[in-house]
């Protein structure tokens, strides 16, 4: 158990690039605060949730190391969020087609 | 017996594979917790996307400055947990453990924001479902001329002194952030139905988030003591590692839930 | 022989164990109590059917009664059934691995389960649960009874089956010998992944959809109640984004069971391993966007409707697949119907027949005028029992010489195999026939002319029970004063079989077995006239 090519070398993160990313995260944070002083109509959104990604990909790869880890690892990662994405986007088509035939009020409100 | 055996389970034939095991294992559980999550970022989509005039109208209730401010603290807190795994990995016990309590100190101060925000939300009726009962908040009004009109309704109720700087600071944030106060004040008057449904949504995605960052702190607590007593090293940091992936994942979850509910347009 | 039964005692050696196989034996023992549970709620269901009006239960209790049964089998007998109890005693074994990854997230997800189990059956008995298994909104929301504390239930039953998938899939991964890759893998093995996959992305998903439904009866947040602005289709969406991919955590280990029985009783290769292998995985992921058609007359929309519909038809293809294959198998083997066997006959029938019936329920037209009748009960008794439980009974008989070292009576087994298929086909296939007609589900009262018909379905029943309790007494009978079992009685060539003795000692193998092996190659073994069995060749 104790041979050397047994143990595992753990990879370490040069300090450099989580102070970097940790800066870069900061610095998004303020951009996507200041990219809603800008009225871009309907791709507010996509911007909000383009720089959260970009975010969230820092994160994943670095803090989390997942840059310098077997490729499975990002595969389960990747493949929960397009299943969560395949999930919203049916939900979407589907309550999209409907909502405009509910009429208003005809539901009472259940009592509990 | 070796140094290394001590902390290898007797199924697996070396530490690579039980480290490489411990890894997948807590990503295919973090993948769980996406989907966990995903339930109520998909209702979220469906609310926005079919009722967008709510989520621009209950929005200007949620303060962004303090939304911000528990973004900066959340990335600050994933930053000192990476570097934690980098002291652990490089064997130096003190910084891992100054790095774990930062992380610490700073998950409280998230939990304080967040404390800060759910009362004001609370004093003012702004919540979910049958509960949604606003109160109107006068007292701030005349200044940023939100409903500047309105006579006090229940002055007991009403906030002073600190508590009032918190109940619209959307409009009082920098230029440009804030509504000019006829649309805000026109807003306030043209409520949509339903507005409790994204105080619902609010509380559920901030109150499930707020109890992983609970269950967090516990985890870090853990790794903490563990780290004092000397368990962790270069040759075995497993925990440190697993820990900082699901505190990570807090922080994921919390950089996409800042933008969706506090910064709408 | 020191095994893994014996090589400690006492309750603490078993409560506390790491030990895969014998967690797998508690959980067998726990599910099967779940089955006796739900099972004796099926006879007084169809007690009450015996005649039209009261028989022996009023209204609510047969609506308490159904759910019951209902909730009981889905959550706690099929979904853990096969992964959980014969899963976990055997996938380590067959891998040629000392364990599971995470013995002690084994031993925890064990004990959820009981805790979950408790938690689900004492609410569902004290407060008298009558929503169905499904707890559709707005009757959930509204209903007096507790319905909180039933799905807290489910949420831990969740955290259970989240664990063992999660295992699984890391020991899949990790714990394989050097040599074996994943297309040496036995395709029971392929089945238990695709599942873990399911069981991994789906339940989460339901964990949500009960806190959000707890939310709901709680703090009124109106997310599912139209008269607040929300949605109740949404709830049905939630709800069967998890339980239709559900459907496949039950079907898909009874499908890897199968493969193997097929192939072993054939003393044949398995005809086609890869589109088999691939097939299961296909199916996990198909599964997961056929939800819809669960919806069709819910108010969903037509668009949504017809691509579900759709996708509906693509998973049958899968299916068809791995049936083509086991009859390929069979073709010019060396075929002995050994009780396992049996069941894998049964299974590749009965499935047919619960497969083909689904593709009537998928088809939009159809679907409305077959919705909630007995048409759809009749459909799922077909593929749950008729697939999943009959595989499980196939697999018990064909690991139960592994696991305790003893043979049953091969022609009691034979005589309890034909009980349960003629009472099986006695009791759903009526139902196919009443559902066209109009029988609606969940009803306690039904018109003079479904009578017979639903006696012939009541008498199948107690057919079908007498089976059950034939098993159970050869099998207590057999674990008592059975002949001991030799290490390979079946002449398999996987790794359970050919490398480890009957009981297995604690750590399986005393070294991980080193050659390169085809599980389904069995040139390795040799019959041995002398013992009754099969020895390395």
């Amino acid at each position: 158990m104790s041979d050397a090519s047994n143990t595992h070398k753990p990879h370490v993160v040069d300090a450099k690039i989580l102070i970097g990313v940790w800066f870069g995260l900061l610095f998004l944070t303020f951009v996507t605060v200041a990219a809603t002083w800008i009225d871009l109509g309907a791709l507010n959104i996509w911007l909000a949730l383009g720089i959260a990604t970009v975010k969230a990909s820092l994160v994943a790869a670095y803090f989390m190391h997942l840059r310098y880890d077997k490729p499975f690892n990002t595969l389960v990662l990747i493949a929960a969020l397009v299943f969560l994405m395949l999930f919203i986007g049916i939900l979407l088509l589907d309550t999209g087609q409907y909502a405009g035939d509910i009429i208003k009020g005809a539901a009472p409100a259940l009592s509990y | 017996m070796s140094e290394h055996s001590k902390n290898l389970a007797h199924h697996f034939s070396n530490t690579e594979q039980q480290f490489e095991s411990g890894k997948l294992g807590m990503w295919l559980f973090l993948a769980t917790e996406i989907l966990l999550f995903g339930g109520l970022f998909a209702a979220y989509a469906v609310y926005r996307a079919n009722h967008p005039e709510i989520f621009a109208y209950a929005h200007q209730y949620l303060d962004r400055n303090l939304g911000a401010l528990n973004t900066v603290v959340l990335i600050c807190s994933s930053f000192t947990m990476a570097w934690g795994v980098r002291m652990a990995q490089l064997g130096k016990q003190k910084q891992l453990l100054w790095s774990l309590m930062l992380t610490l100190v700073l998950a409280i101060a998230f939990l304080g924001v967040k404390g800060v925000e759910y009362e004001s939300k609370w004093k003012h009726g702004l919540l979910w479902g049958k509960n949604y009962n606003p109160v109107e908040h006068v007292e701030a009004a005349p200044a940023h001329g939100i409903v500047g009109e309105a006579a006090p309704v229940d002055p007991p109720e009403v906030p002073t002194g600190e508590n009032a700087s918190l109940i619209a600071p959307a409009q009082t944030g920098p230029a440009g952030l804030a509504h000019t106060s006829g649309e805000a004040a026109k807003a306030h008057e043209e409520a949509p139905d339903n507005v409790h449904i994204f105080f619902g949504i609010y509380f559920l995605m901030t109150g499930l988030h707020g109890l992983h960052v609970l269950i967090g702190m516990g985890l870090i607590l853990w790794i903490f003591a563990r780290s004092y007593w000397g368990h962790f090293g270069p040759d075995y940091y497993t925990p440190v590692d697993l820990v900082g992936l699901y505190w990570h994942l807090v922080d994921l979850i919390w950089i996409f839930l800042f933008p969706l509910l506090y910064l709408i347009r | 022989m020191s095994n893994y039964l014996n090589h400690t005692s006492g309750w603490k050696s078993w409560v506390f164990t790491l030990d895969h196989k014998r967690i797998g034996i508690m959980y067998l023992v726990a599910i099967l109590s779940s089955f006796l549970l739900g099972g004796i709620f099926a006879m007084l269901i169809r007690t009450e059917l015996l005649s039209p009006g009261q028989t022996i239960m009023d209204a609510d209790t047969y609506n308490r009664t159904f759910t019951l049964h209902g909730a009981i089998m889905i959550f706690l007998f099929i979904i853990p059934s096969i992964p959980a109890a014969l899963g976990n005693f055997v996938l380590p074994v067959m891998l040629g691995a000392k364990d599971v990854a995470f013995p002690r997230l084994n031993l925890m997800s064990f004990w959820l389960y009981c805790f979950g189990a408790v938690f689900a059956v004492f609410s569902l008995v004290t407060k008298a649960v009558d929503t169905g298994w499904t707890f559709y909104t707005p009757y959930s929301t509204t209903t007096s009874a507790s319905v909180i504390s039933m799905t807290l239930g489910a949420v831990i039953l969740g955290f259970s089956s989240i664990f063992t998938g999660l295992n699984f899939v890391v020991t899949i991964h990790k714990l394989r010998p050097k040599w074996m890759t994943f297309f040496k893998m036995p395709l029971f093995l392929w089945s238990l992944y695709a599942t873990s996959i399911i069981q991994i992305l789906a339940t989460p998903v339901l964990g949500i959809t009960l806190l959000l439904l707890i939310a709901e009866r709680t703090m009124g947040i109106g997310i599912f109640d139209p008269g607040l602005g929300g949605d109740p289709v949404l709830y049905q969406h939630f709800f069967w984004f998890y339980s239709h991919p559900a459907v496949y955590i039950m079907i898909l280990p009874a499908m890897g069971i199968v493969s193997e029985l097929i192939s072993v009783f054939s003393r044949k290769t398995i005809f086609g391993y890869r589109a088999i292998a691939y097939s299961s995985v296909a199916i996990a992921l198909f599964g997961f966007f056929v939800w819809g058609h669960h919806m069709f007359t819910s108010g969903q929309s037509t668009l949504a409707n017809m691509i579900f519909s759709l996708l509906t038809f693509s998973v049958s293809i899968p299916s068809a697949i791995k049936v083509f294959n086991w009859l390929a198998t069979l073709y010019k083997g060396s075929i002995s119907l050994a009780a396992p066997m049996l069941y894998a006959l049964m299974f590749i029938f009965l499935f047919a027949i619960g497969g083909l019936t689904g593709l009537f329920l998928g088809t939009l037209a159809t679907d409305v005028h077959l919705h909630d009748t007995y048409f759809v009960v009749a459909h799922f008794h077909y593929v749950m029992f008729g697939g999943t439980m009959i595989a499980f009974l196939g697999g018990l008989h064909y690991w139960w010489p592994k696991m305790f070292g003893k043979m049953y009576s091969e022609k009691l087994a034979a005589l309890a195999a034909a009980l349960i298929f003629v009472g099986f086909n006695m009791t759903f296939f009526t139902q196919f026939v009443m559902g066209t007609r109009g029988m609606p589900r969940r009803y306690y009262n039904y018109p003079e002319e479904f009578t017979t018909a639903h006696q012939i379905s009541s008498i199948g029943s107690y057919i079908m029970g007498l089976g059950f309790v034939l098993i159970a007494s050869y099998l207590v009978y057999s674990l008592m004063w059975g002949k001991k079992a030799p290490g390979n009685p079946w002449g398999a060539a996987t790794l359970e079989w050919s490398h480890c003795p009957s009981p297995p000692p604690h750590d399986n193998f005393a070294e991980v077995p080193s050659q390169d092996t085809d599980p389904y190659d069995y040139s390795i073994v040799k019959y041995d006239e002398e013992s009754d069995s099969y020895h390395l060749a």
